[in-house]
């Protein structure tokens, strides 16, 4: 198909789902950014398919527990600078039907799509069937941890659909792994795609032991335990098997000599078969150093020069919610979202690491509506037990606040330190303003949906904008 | 004279799904806040049994996992468990450990997975995935909570006894409205959660009997201030009562 050519069943799609987006926002139900891509791909199940072929620069698929609403964000951000008109599911609505909406947002009535190249964030499970659809010549496989287990059945499965999906990959695919998570290497062994290790070749931010939230270190081959000689996040490390001997590959592009600076930034090195390129990332915490160095990685294979690459990640603000700065009232708080147990992990570790234990009221909100995880047994496997020792007061709020609550007095924290509040988040947060000193710090950290409703009272209010509006 | 008591942690490396730890955490915290001096010692594959355990811990796995111990549990290691479970040991195992602690279980392909009977039961592979909010009433420990997740369906056979009848959720199969299993101080069920921290009178029951296993003369366990447990409870039952 030429992109002159007029598909009339792909018009109709556009326009019913255009249609359907715009009723949505002017009922003001929300952002209207999956159910527009429902309706659209009822009407025409090729549709993405159609639109895809017709990007110039072709289009780049970021899959991964954690991570990729940020990751994605750089790569966008990245193209942006490099002078491309992105198509990306920006506002994080990464199933099927969320795609779709966005390259319906980007299309002419005719059913031709307006941008270079698309930028796609896949949900887990959805990933086989956007890999599909998009054919995109560039998939980063991040990572796999446990998440809101209750949703997909148990990681296995998910690994096995991922095995099924890169088996089948033309060779002119290009497919990066984090080497430094086992289970993709393995799963990617085989594939006939051209695969690009990544991982972290750091010598001062690593973990003495396995967190509880990282599955067992077993050999996803022989089943022989899995030993590291460096550990840096949950599972993630370099690691080699005690039974089969297999390690992990050499890396393409690694990153170290990492400066964590607390919760505002990052500097650190990447070496790549080009040469080593240091850089700043504007958003912090090692879990970050992971999104950029994937992103990095992502642009390189797109031929992006490392200037390009460097300078918007120095500038690199990060998704809504996922961690953000507000001033409410003459107080500086730190909005971070929790979604799962390394997630989780991670902010406490950035929350405490220049001084040691947490030093600011915090609140932390746990909603258990779906795309939360109906679940929360998962606040049992975070390690709650370093924030017993430290000065800030904890409040919980949320649908399951008083889990939370009672999480934190099992992980050792004093009973006068923990306050659990009305399970009404806007209720919540007024009680919670009210006890932090005027030009102090606070932390809000909240749980996906409880995160959405937070930034609707914000937003009520004037404080930050609808997410769909950045 | 400080008392003391050593919890069993059953493959804690290798089964521990849906933050099944809480309960080994709830266990040892509420030990310490009464100056019981609660030990941990972890039972992995090829390790045997260690003499002295008053309360063992099963969690749940993946199936991958699962596999590997019921090898590793054949023999002599299920016949240790077996026997100190009839000496009066506490057991508490969740969801994979339980149905390994029946007469087995069988997937949907592939061989069944051998138990040791403790609890004379057996579990099948089911069709379906149970997945929620869980509420059962049992004759000795009143209202339990959980949250199962689940596809295994487990049937109790001649007098083995539920732990209780379900009020919300699907239980060990769907059908015949029970929860769970109890055979002496052994308890096994589908209930994640984590149980234990908001079940703090389950909790309590686990460490007395494990208590009453290692010293012959045992006062009642102190009250302790359960407030924060109980609104955790409360909340996870009303959870269980709202869902669809």
């Amino acid at each position: 198909m030429t992109k002159s050519s007029f598909d009339p069943r792909l018009a109709l799609s556009v326009v019913g789902g255009k249609l359907t987006g715009t009723a949505i926002r002017l009922v003001g139900r929300g952002g209207g950014t999956a159910a527009p891509g429902l309706v659209a791909d009822k009407v025409d199940t090729g549709l993405l398919t159609k639109l895809s072929a017709q990007l110039p620069q072709g289009a780049v698929l970021v899959a991964g527990t954690n991570g990729k609403t940020t990751t994605t964000r750089m790569i966008a951000d990245i193209f942006q600078a490099n002078s491309w008109q992105v198509v990306h599911n920006r506002s994080g609505s990464n199933l099927v039907r969320g795609v779709v909406a966005a390259y319906l947002g980007q299309s002419t009535p005719g059913g031709h799509i307006r941008g270079d190249i698309g930028v796609i964030e896949a949900d887990e499970a959805a990933m086989p069937e956007l890999v599909r659809r998009i054919q995109p010549q560039v998939i980063v496989l991040n990572n796999l941890f446990r998440d809101q287990l209750d949703r997909y059945g148990e990681l296995d499965t998910i690994a096995k659909s991922w095995q099924k999906v890169v088996a089948q990959l033309s060779p002119e695919v290009t497919l990066i792994v984090n080497a430094d998570d086992q289970t993709l290497v393995a799963l990617t062994d085989n594939t006939p795609a051209t695969r690009i290790c990544i991982g972290l070749n750091e010598a001062h931010h690593r973990l003495e032991s396995l967190p509880h939230a990282a599955d067992a270190a077993v050999c996803r081959v022989c089943g022989a335990d899995l030993e590291y000689r460096a550990l840096y996040l949950s599972h993630l490390g370099e690691w080699y098997c005690t039974g089969c001997g297999r390690e992990r590959p050499s890396l393409a592009f690694a990153a170290g000599d990492i400066a964590l600076h607390g919760d505002r930034n990052s500097e650190m090195t990447v070496t790549a078969t080009d040469g080593a390129h240091r850089l700043t990332v504007g958003v912090p915490g090692l879990y970050n150093a992971y999104n950029a160095l994937a992103s990095a990685a992502v642009a390189r294979a797109f031929g992006v020069p490392w200037d390009v690459i460097t300078s918007t990640l120095t500038g690199f603000q990060s998704a809504f919610g996922r961690i953000e700065r507000i001033q409410y009232q003459n107080r500086s708080i730190t909005l971070a979202l929790v979604k799962n147990p390394t997630g989780f992990n991670e902010v406490l570790r950035m929350l405490t690491a220049e001084t040691g234990a947490l030093r600011h009221p915090t609140i932390i909100c746990i909603n258990d509506l779906d795309a939360d995880g109906r679940d929360v047994s998962w606040l049992w496997d975070v390690d709650f037990e370093l924030l017993a020792e430290g000065t800030g007061d904890l409040f919980t709020t949320g649908i399951r606040g008083a889990d939370m609550a009672n999480r934190l007095k099992y992980a050792g924290v004093p009973l006068t330190r923990i306050h659990p509040l009305s399970d009404d988040l806007a209720a919540a947060f007024d009680a919670f303003i009210q006890q932090v000193p005027e030009g102090a710090s606070a932390y809000i950290l909240p749980s996906y949906t409880a995160m959405l409703r937070l930034r609707k009272t914000l937003a009520d209010r004037g404080i930050v904008q609808e997410f769909w509006e950045q | 004279m400080t008392m003391q008591i050593t919890i069993g942690w059953l493959y804690g490396a290798k089964m521990n799904i849906y933050g099944d730890r809480g309960n080994v955490v709830a266990l040892q915290q509420r030990a310490r806040w009464r100056g019981v001096d609660a030990q941990v010692q972890e039972i992995g594959i090829g390790e045997p049994v260690p003499a002295g355990i008053d309360i063992f811990f099963w969690g749940g796995g993946q199936d991958q996992e699962q596999v590997a111990v019921a090898k590793d549990i054949a023999g002599a290691k299920g016949e240790a468990i077996r026997e100190a479970v009839e000496r009066g040991a506490a057991l508490l195992s969740i969801c994979g450990g339980y149905q390994l602690l029946g007469h087995g279980y069988q997937p949907h392909d592939g061989e069944m997975l051998g138990g040791i009977g403790v609890f004379d039961a057996i579990s099948t592979a089911g069709p379906t995935r149970f997945i929620g909010n869980v509420t059962i009433e049992s004759p000795r420990f009143n209202t339990l909570v959980g949250f199962e997740n689940h596809s295994g369906l487990t049937t109790l056979q001649g007098d083995c006894q539920p732990l209780g009848k379900v009020v919300h959720g699907h239980g060990n199969n769907g059908r015949d409205g029970t929860e769970g299993a109890i055979y002496k101080n052994a308890i096994g069920c589908y209930l994640h959660g984590a149980l234990l921290p908001k079940n703090p009178h389950l909790t309590d029951w686990l460490l007395q009997s494990g208590l009453r296993h290692r010293y012959t003369e045992v006062d009642d366990l102190t009250p302790l201030d359960d407030a924060l447990e109980f609104l955790a409870h409360e909340n996870a039952l009303s959870r269980s009562r709202t869902q669809t």
